[in-house]
């Protein structure tokens, strides 16, 4: 027989790894964002136990501020793959109408970094998969596939388990939970590769199209709705841009581009020079922001 | 600087993207971790390994400039150490303390790299990043050759079964690519390796810094006949590969059943390679049947029954005939399947701060089955920088040994040298959920191994051998709400988490049946004791600890009890409250209904307490919650 080719090896630990939480977990959760990354999760999750549905439901955390077309394939999504989506919003951020406009950081830990856990501790979800991949910033390239919470929801960098073979341990103390992250080995380019190989359904964003945009801090924002703050004399220009990673709109620079196909945008993202997270500007700060925000309770 | 072109096939990439992606989907995947001592320069090799195979982006690249003329160690030159050095306490320290996962391809493969830690303390995170590697990059420091550290890592590679090592002797450039420095150093670990019985690894000269023998043979070791490193990444056998020659084996992770029509067994293939009509058994069952079907999911549902599958796939089969098989059983092949054990001697990495306990229940994971396993004190620990043999009566943080352990059930297994799924073990610590051990099995014992099975008359001796533990009776005294149930229930969970064999007497479980015809007159209440004696000697007997938790008023009762056993096994605990606060807590309200008169001969109100005279342990419960007596009770088994 042929050696696996490495999408095959990558899929079948994948599998595996979700499995395990299913065996394991008392009431496990996919966190699903709507991107690449967690369409390529969803469709793993999907062969892992076909022909059941995934036992489990979907969690989206809603900042009400993400571009349209990913709430449209959210329920669409969902839908396919026979599975319960439960949309979460945190009540007082909606309550406080906090915006990226106004709110700056704020938006981000209350929308995301509070309403996950929020979610979690509402549903009482004890584990939670989520597409994190450790090639996207360096203390991600550090955690382990399990990764333990503590009941406030902190990550301890100090302090993770051995995680040794493919035996993972997820015993846990009350209170406490587990991210786990099934697609921890996969780089950008295999998770391309697999949405083209499986012919995963995607947010069109993610191919150029003519939008309506403004320039901002560097940033190439999209107009997606009519609550974008134009400044004085600020008209949206519209031009041929394609999105490497999708968030909250404000916050989620485009870049120009005319690859409208999955092959043209491949291509282009292998031919280009800067890396994924650049377009978002949660990681800008210092170089070690991410870590921070994780050990706070970012997903 | 080496042409790294060919590692990215930047001309193809633009002009048929087609072909370049139905090339790289066809590429292979391998795991390798660098290790070696501190300053031998893994980082380095790493960032070169990345920057080489243009994994390095722009935006990295001048965070990386900026980053080496701040903190590097290389002056104004990049320090492609910093680009590896992930979390911000490391970079602050210039260190490496937790594995690292990095990732980059080239034209033939997909490369995932473990970069793991240099300090003795931080073992068992080399042994978290090897436990996945193919194969291990083993640096050393061309000034200094052969450390102990470098012993340490040869040593914990061998152990863990990494097939393929190689010694990269690292910074040529610093001693003018001398061959002779190189041969001494080669040399110095060949004759190491020799001790160990390890393959002999492939020895390349290189420059991780200047780039020497990276990406392809350098010019200035023209003396150096082999392969440079990252062509020999890229053709060496993948682990997988190996395992497909193996016989087929696959644990049960999870049983599918979407509906009654269907009932699939969900896994990953430890090893070997299926088809539908094979011939399995069930192990341990034994029960055998014919593969029906591998069902994976398809867009197309007439492609989704599969016509075979290979070790390191995960799938779901169904089988012919309804027999029972669920998670932690493996499906194997019919005519060689894995065995099964309760008994084995293994090696031991332990992982965690507090050091193992021999003779408690440690949870022992192995594929996909979770048991309850005791350790006996190791038979040896080894002293990992000379790989001599030390008497230890325990292991502690980072320490190896060899171990005999007993699991509850058996468990199917297959020693780790010839299968890595069926071999290896992880033990969690019960009450923390700690993993604070690996494992690798090396066979199991037989019965004649056993000595104790060889004693001729299975005796009151051989039964507390058996369970590697004094028996004994903990005999609870004291008046109705003094507290006796509570604290025997709390040092009996304590005991078992112990690994210790108990049993608990107590009024629900003697009044209700062996005890129901008796009343509580005094007559009764003598029997009632006596017949409580017997059931705990007969128990002691068989080996195990008996807590008994009755008022047992009378002082003669106890002693006849004390006297059925040998001097020393009979443990008189009085649990001393006062009448008052017994009666003030009143759980079950009878002191309220004995003060009443509905309730006649209760003890303390209208028939007497007769309180021990010399005790071998008083509880004050005024003093003392249910938890601290209990650990009173443990401290004093501890010192007899």
């Amino acid at each position: 027989m042929p050696s696996l080719t490495h999408l095959q090896q990558l899929e079948a630990e994948s599998i595996e790894i979700m499995r395990e939480v299913v065996a394991q977990a008392e009431n496990p959760v996919m966190l699903y964002s709507v991107g690449k990354d967690s369409a390529a999760m969803l469709h793993v999750a999907k062969k892992a136990f076909f022909p059941s549905p995934p036992p489990f439901p979907l969690l989206h955390v809603d900042t009400t501020w993400k571009f349209q077309e990913m709430y449209k394939l959210r329920e669409k999504a969902a839908k396919e793959a026979g599975m319960e989506l439960i949309v979460y919003k945190n009540p007082e951020a909606e309550a406080q109408g906090i915006n990226p406009f106004d709110h700056g950081p704020l938006h981000t830990d209350m929308w995301k970094t509070e309403g996950l856990k929020q979610a979690l501790d509402k549903y009482g979800f004890d584990a939670a998969f989520g597409g994190a991949r450790r090639d996207e910033e360096k203390s991600r390239a550090k955690e382990r596939v399990f990764s333990f919470r503590s009941e406030n929801h902190q990550w301890d960098p100090k302090n993770q388990r051995p995680e040794i073979w493919s035996l993972y341990n997820a015993r846990k103390a009350k209170g406490e939970s587990i991210r786990v992250f099934p697609m921890s080995n996969w780089t950008e380019l295999d998770i391309w590769q697999y949405i083209r190989l499986e012919n995963i359904e995607i947010v069109p964003l993610y191919f150029a199209a003519p939008r309506p945009t403004v320039e901002r801090d560097g940033l190439l924002l999209m107009v997606d709705d009519e609550r974008f703050p134009l400044n004085e004399g600020e008209e949206p220009v519209t031009r041929s841009v394609r999105f490497r990673t999708l968030g909250c709109y404000p916050l989620t620079g485009a870049v120009e581009s005319e690859a409208a196909s999955l092959n043209e945008v491949i291509q282009e993202m292998l031919l280009t020079t800067t890396s994924e997270r650049q377009g978002r500007a949660i990681d800008h700060d210092a170089s070690a922001s991410m870590e921070k925000k994780k050990q706070q309770g970012y997903f | 600087m080496v042409d790294a072109q060919s590692y990215q096939a930047e001309a193809l990439i633009g002009q048929d993207i087609e072909a370049y992606l139905a090339a790289h989907e066809e590429k292979t995947m391998l795991r390798f971790i660098t290790c070696g001592s501190v300053d031998d320069g893994k980082s380095t090799l790493i960032g070169r390994l990345l920057y080489d195979s243009k994994m390095i982006f722009d935006d990295q690249l001048s965070a990386l400039e900026a980053a080496s003329k701040k903190s590097g160690t290389q002056g104004e030159a990049i320090d492609f150490a910093l680009l590896v050095d992930g979390l911000a306490a490391e970079r602050e320290q210039g260190i490496t303390i937790d594995v690292a996962y990095r990732f980059f391809a080239t034209e033939k493969r997909k490369f995932i790299v473990a970069d793991t830690p240099g300090h003795e303390q931080y073992t068992r995170n080399m042994v978290t990043g090897a436990s996945t590697a193919d194969l291990a990059v083993l640096l050393v420091d061309a000034r200094q050759g052969i450390l102990t550290q470098t012993r340490r890592h040869a040593y914990l590679v061998h152990l863990l079964g990494i097939k393929h090592i190689v010694l990269a002797v690292n910074k040529m450039d610093l001693v003018d690519f001398d061959q002779m420095r190189f041969d001494e150093i080669v040399a110095d670990f060949t004759h190491f390796a020799a001790n160990l019985e390890m393959t002999p690894p492939l020895a390349i000269p290189i420059s991780g810094l200047a780039g020497d023998n990276i990406t392809q043979k350098s010019a200035n070791t023209p003396w150096y006949a082999g392969p440079a490193l990252l062509p020999h990444l890229e053709t060496v056998e993948l682990a997988e590969d190996a395992a497909q020659q193996a016989p087929f084996a696959m644990p049960v992770q999870w049983v599918n059943r979407p509906n009654l029509d269907f009932r699939g067994f969900s896994g990953r293939l430890a090893g070997g390679t299926v088809k539908p009509g094979d011939k399995v058994r069930i192990v341990p069952s034994g029960k055998t049947s014919t593969i029906a079907s591998i069902v994976t999911m398809a867009a197309d549902a007439s492609q989704c029954d599969l016509a075979e599958a290979v070790a390191g796939q995960s799938v779901t089969l169904t089988l012919k005939d309804e027999i029972d098989c669920s998670r932690g059983d493996v499906i194997a092949a019919a005519d060689n399947p894995p065995l099964a054990a309760d008994r084995f001697e293994a090696s031991l990495v332990w992982m965690d701060e507090t050091e193992m306990l021999p003779g408690r229940a440690y949870e022992l994971r192995i594929g996909t089955q979770a048991v309850s396993a005791r350790i006996q004190a190791p038979k040896y620990a080894v002293n990992v920088n000379n790989m001599e043999h030390l008497a230890a009566a325990s292991l502690g943080l980072n320490e190896i040994g060899v171990v005999e352990l007993a699991t509850d059930r058996p468990v199917v297994f297959a020693p780790f040298a010839d299968s890595q799924k069926l071999g290896s073990f992880v033990l969690i610590d019960k009450l923390t959920n700690a993993t604070v051990a690996a494992g690798m099995l090396h066979f199991s014992l037989r019965r004649a191994h056993n000595i104790h099975w060889q004693a001729v008359d299975v005796d009151r001796a051989a039964h507390a051998a058996l369970k590697g533990q004094q028996p004994k009776i903990l005999w609870f005294t004291g008046l109705s709400g003094s507290g006796k149930s509570t604290i025997a229930n709390a040092l009996e969970k304590k005991l078992h988490a112990n690994g210790k064999h108990t049993f608990l007497l107590d009024g629900d479980n003697v009044r209700h049946g062996l005890n129901k015809d008796l009343g509580f007159t005094d007559a009764d209440r003598i029997e009632n004791i006596r017949r409580i004696g017997e059931v705990a000697k007969l128990m002691t007997d068989a080996g195990l600890i008996v807590l008994t938790a009755f008022i047992s008023p009378f002082r003669a009762e106890r002693d006849m009890v004390r006297a059925l056993v040998p001097a020393g096994d009979f443990i008189e605990v009085h649990v001393d409250t006062p009448l008052d606060v017994a009666e003030r807590r009143d759980v079950k309200g009878l002191y309220k209904k004995a003060r009443a008169g509905t309730l006649k001969n209760f003890t303390g109100i209208d028939s007497p307490y007769e309180p021990p005279e010399t005790p071998e342990i008083v509880v004050n419960t005024t003093e003392l919650s249910a938890d601290e007596a209990a650990d009173v009770i443990i401290a004093y088994l501890d010192k007899h």
